[in-house]
């Protein structure tokens, strides 16, 4: 068979049993490897304008005046908007996905630097440029609130005084888990480590920045929007929520995306203005943001300044953890979370233990810094709470004087316990977390390398071992639980069986480079039998898919996979029943064997999934009840999140005169179920690695204390290149999902969440000659050499 | 001003600003979209373009200046139908996701398999090390064009293999032509300073 074929080089015999095609090539590869895929930027229309942003210069200021008359005076600006003109069409402010409000353009005051001020629409890219330096804005200097730590100290700055009320800069409370009885655990126990946690502010910092060209016909009142979003359908409706469309004329297009990580989730006030800009000019209006614009404006992540504390025996049972934590939420409360959940998913700190307690309390503060949080591939806060976890935990094994992987194979929960409720109500679906961590240790060769460590050590080098174990929670809903300003977290999908038996799904998700159009031709191929190049895959268009949340968090294969999966097996009963009609047998009497029914007992006598479409759609009665064509549409509402887990293990080398951190090895072994195509899934888990070095080792936004972002290019922001990493090495254990149709778990966020503890605790492990326990990421020569003399500092 | 330059083995002329960019020219001129923008700091890669055989950031390239020369993009890879061994590594060991920074990583793998073909892992990573990719985290970019050398040195094998659309000029890495762009041609100055 063609597909089976189309498997590379060396895997043809592979072992790895996934599901179906397995380590297929992917089908969207032919026209990105001839520069041929289309990505927003190269979008041209006839007659097309270009629109660039004035951007605030300082972090806190009121604006007392703005004079535009120089920009509108140049030859080629169609039209120059401020906030005041917004304002008077009610679109100064919008919504976040948190249920804050965010300026579109400032009205009042500006209250982060890059804050969107004012835009200029001209006839091409440089000359809107260029006229954004004819504005001129007159602004009254206010003090900022830089440090979150000091966002609630009297007297200080009240950023959001646009909220009627409000006197501080407090943004909300949240708490999860049993306080009084995690202080009764704490009160008795043998051992209590409390450790100061700094996760810092990062960015995702996709290759393609945001941007989208927005084109309104006035005659039809029709909206055409392409936009660099992980989700056209829920834009579409905020649009028209927002903007008083009419949500049938929106057509929202996101085509290839240059990498998104969560950073795309958000509605942006430049996707908003270049659609006020077409509306006003009538002609389409394009936006593009720069590299500054991208790392000072949208969407970061993290941010979490956190205590944790851990309770054992001193045996090392692990019997409660706590932690308190300080979120800065930036100007806005900018979060893509569902509605019930403002700290993510962070509720799932007590990772992968059975412990008897667990309390978590937390305070998010407004600063004069960019609005986001939830972003670079973080499953919804998830990444702070296993780095939390993983953290504490190695503290406790430091203080114990025990081997780290020892001490969280003690405390594991068993396979035995799935599915298991954990102290702060989450319900894991299924995990064997033992096998995942020998695997791990078996790959890497822990005990040599431990016997190579005290070798190493005795000649006065810095070895460090690094071990982290997670437990992920992706695939949001269900819908009873979980949804974002309202819209529901399930998914749609449609399958189409053409008369010759070629196949069009239609999924509600979008691909920013996870290769949907491979892994989904590959689910409906597995489900009904039309070899996967057979099947097109259509996405990120709402006027040619249904509706749905789209591609964050891990949950397109949670989510949207299973929603495949289980349209193809409602076309197959229709298949079935029509099939029986051919071979004049009661359905009863029919196996299905991929790809053909049979009747049983006489394999002879049988009918294709083609013979079938072309029956289903030509001449002839069909059985019963039956209507013509073999399609089907469903929409997909998951009964609980999937649970992925892995066991990470980092060798980095230091340098003891320069303080340099090399990560030598990092063995990552995965476990999300049932696998689909294990070279995607391999390619994502590289990917998150990477991400993880560049947390722990190299990324950071900074801040000076006026507030002037200083990670505001990418020679400031330091991003791994090939040189930083090394080669993956990867494993995998399946524990398939139990509620998912086809087994599978997410997986594309995974190395994110688990690679920076593993990285931090093979740091900290190097450094134990010199008595660390912990130092705040990222762990740069220069924070190293600090933590080495004894003075680690934690970030700001 | 008047700009006459050689792209993909075609003369094309433009009416240009003097200051704009040999990415724009590409890209909004002459309908190129192959070639991305990713950052303003030469620092992403994603806009790397051959002026005269070598590898530039052409975000930092004024077009003005490409003026006379000879300019290879992705679209220039394939030839005659043919897929360049790159393009085709990049495919079978799955170099890409997203797609963006992978025109360029293709150009400057061509570059260097075209000057060194047989490079070891630490030489193939060193001269994609001004270049980055969030997606793949880069091993797999080493794959691809390990396998791209790998099948090359294959084709080479039997002299009369050597394919007929390999033009040695292509291959030859110095410019004909003295181009001042040290900035840009320094591939391996990259995100790390």
């Amino acid at each position: 068979m063609t597909a089976t074929d189309h498997r590379p080089a060396g895997f043809e015999n592979n072992d790895q049993k996934p599901l179906g095609y397995g380590r297929m090539l992917r089908k969207e590869d032919p026209r990105f490897i001839r520069g041929r895929g289309r990505y927003v930027d190269d979008v041209q229309l006839p007659g097309m304008l270009h629109l660039a942003i004035l951007r605030s210069p300082v972090a806190h200021a009121r604006i007392v005046s703005i004079d535009v008359s120089a920009a509108q005076a140049h030859p080629k600006v169609k039209a120059v908007v401020t906030g005041a003109d917004l304002a008077e069409q009610g679109l100064a402010w919008m919504p976040t996905l948190s249920n804050d409000v965010q300026a579109v353009l400032a009205t009042d005051k500006v209250r982060f630097q890059g804050q969107e001020v004012a835009f200029v629409v001209a006839e091409d890219r440089y000359s809107a440029r260029d006229a954004l330096e004819l504005i001129d804005v007159e602004y009254d200097l206010l003090d900022p609130v830089i440090d979150a730590r000091t966002a609630l100290d009297p007297g200080a700055p009240v950023i959001r005084d646009d909220l009627e009320g409000k006197t501080d800069n407090h943004c909300f409370d949240w708490e999860t888990g049993d306080e009084a009885a995690t202080e009764a655990v704490f009160a008795s126990a043998d051992v209590v480590v409390s450790q100061d946690i700094v996760y810092p502010r990062v960015h995702p910092a996709p290759m393609e920045t945001c941007g989208s060209v927005a084109d309104y016909d006035r005659v039809e009142g029709r909206l055409t929007l392409w936009s660099t979003t992980q989700a056209p359908h829920a834009h579409r409706t905020l649009y028209a929520l927002v903007a008083g469309l009419p949500e049938h004329k929106i057509r929202v297009i996101s085509p290839d995306i240059g990498g998104g990580f969560g950073g795309k989730v958000p509605i942006y006030p430049g996707y908003v203005c270049s659609i006020v800009a077409s509306i006003v000019t009538g002609k389409p209006v394009k936006w593009v943001e720069d590299r500054a614009e991208n790392l000072t404006s949208t969407g970061f992540a993290r941010d979490y300044i956190m205590r944790g504390e851990i309770a054992a025996t001193s045996e090392g049972r692990i019997l409660a953890i706590r932690t308190n934590v300080l979120a800065d939420h930036g100007a806005f409360n900018g979060v893509a979370a569902p509605t019930k959940y403002p700290a993510g998913f962070f509720g799932v700190f007590t990772g992968s233990y059975d412990i008897e307690a667990a309390y978590c309390k937390m305070t998010a503060v407004f600063t004069n810094k960019a609005p986001g949080g939830v972003a670079y591939a973080c499953s919804f806060r998830i990444t702070e709470a296993v780095y939390l976890v993983e953290r504490i935990v190695d503290c406790l094994a430091y203080e114990l004087e025990m081997d780290p992987v020892e001490l969280r194979m003690k405390n594991f929960i068993q396979p035995d316990q799935f599915p298991y409720t954990t102290k702060t109500g989450w319900v894991y679906d299924s995990g064997d977390y033992e096998p995942t961590m020998r695997e791990a240790l078996r790959l890497a060769g822990y005990d040599e390398l431990r016997a190579e460590q005290a070798e190493r050590r005795a000649r006065g080098e810095l070895m460090g071992i690094g071990v982290a174990f997670f437990t992920e929670a992706v695939g949001a809903g269900p819908r009873k639980d979980m949804d974002i300003l309202g819209l529901g977290m399930a998914d749609g999908c449609e399958l189409r069986v053409h008369p010759t038996g070629k196949a069009v799904v239609r999924l509600s998700v979008q691909s920013q480079g996870q290769g949907h159009e491979t892994t989904f031709a590959q689910i409906v191929a597995e489900e009904i039998g039309i070899p996967p190049d057979d099947i097109e895959v259509v996405h990120g268009d709402t006027d040619q898919t249904p509706f749905g949340l789209g591609t964050y968090g891990s949950r397109s294969t949670p989510v949207s996979g299973a929603a495949a999966a289980m349209v193809a097996r409602k076309v197959r009963d229709k298949a079935r029943i029509i099939a029986s009609g051919m071979l004049e047998v009661s359905v009863a009497d029919l196996d299905w064997t991929k790809g053909s029914f049979h009747v049983k007992g006489d394999p002879s006598k049988s009918v294709t999934i083609q013979e079938i479409a072309f029956r289903a759609h030509g001449a002839g009665d069909l059985p019963e009840g039956i209507e013509g064509g073999l399609e089907a549409q469903i929409c997909y509402n998951p009964s609980n999140l999937t649970y992925p887990h892995g066991a990470y293990i980092c060798v980095v080398d230091i340098d003891p005169g320069t303080a340099h951190v090399k990560v030598r090895r990092f063995i990552a072994v995965d476990d999300c179920g049932t696998r689909i195509n294990p070279m995607i899934i391999e390619g994502q888990v590289h990917g998150g690695l990477t991400d993880g070095v560049g947390m722990a080792l190299m990324e950071m936004i900074a801040f000076d204390e006026d507030g002037n972002c200083l990670g505001g290019s990418l020679m400031d922001y330091l991003i791994p290149t090939a040189l930083e990493v090394p080669d993956w090495e990867t494993g995998f254990t399946v524990t398939p999902s139990p509620h998912h149709p086809i087994g599978a778990k997410g997986v594309g966020e995974s190395a994110t969440v688990g690679s920076p503890p593993a990285i931090v605790n093979a740091v900290v492990d190097a450094l134990k000659p010199y008595g660390i326990r912990h130092a705040d990421m990222p762990l740069t020569p220069s924070r190293v050499w600090d933590a080495m003399r004894g003075v680690p500092t934690p970030p700001i | 001003m008047h700009v006459t330059m050689n792209v993909n083995g075609e003369e094309v002329t433009g009416e240009i600003e003097g200051r704009l960019l040999l990415i724009h020219f590409l890209r909004d001129h002459l309908g190129l979209t192959g070639t991305h923008w990713g950052c303003d700091t030469s620092n992403c890669g994603t806009c790397v373009v051959w002026l005269d055989g070598e590898p530039v950031k052409s975000c930092t390239v004024l077009a003005a200046m490409a003026g006379g020369h000879e300019v290879r993009t992705v679209e220039g890879l394939e030839r005659d139908g043919e897929l360049d061994p790159v393009q085709r590594g990049f495919m079978e060991c799955h170099g890409l996701q997203c797609g963006f920074c992978t025109p360029g990583m293709m150009m400057t793998a061509r570059a260097l398999l075209d000057r060194n073909p047989d490079p070891s892992e630490g030489e193939i990573r060193e001269a994609i090390s001004g270049q980055i990719c969030r997606c793949t985290g880069y091993a797999s970019i080493v794959r691809s064009v390990r396998w791209a050398a790998a099948h090359e040195a294959a084709d080479r094998e039997p002299a009369d293999h050597e394919p007929a659309d390999r033009e040695p000029a292509d291959h030859e890495p110095a410019p004909q032509k003295p181009v001042v762009l040290e900035p840009a041609t320094d591939v391996t100055s990259g995100a790390t300073p």
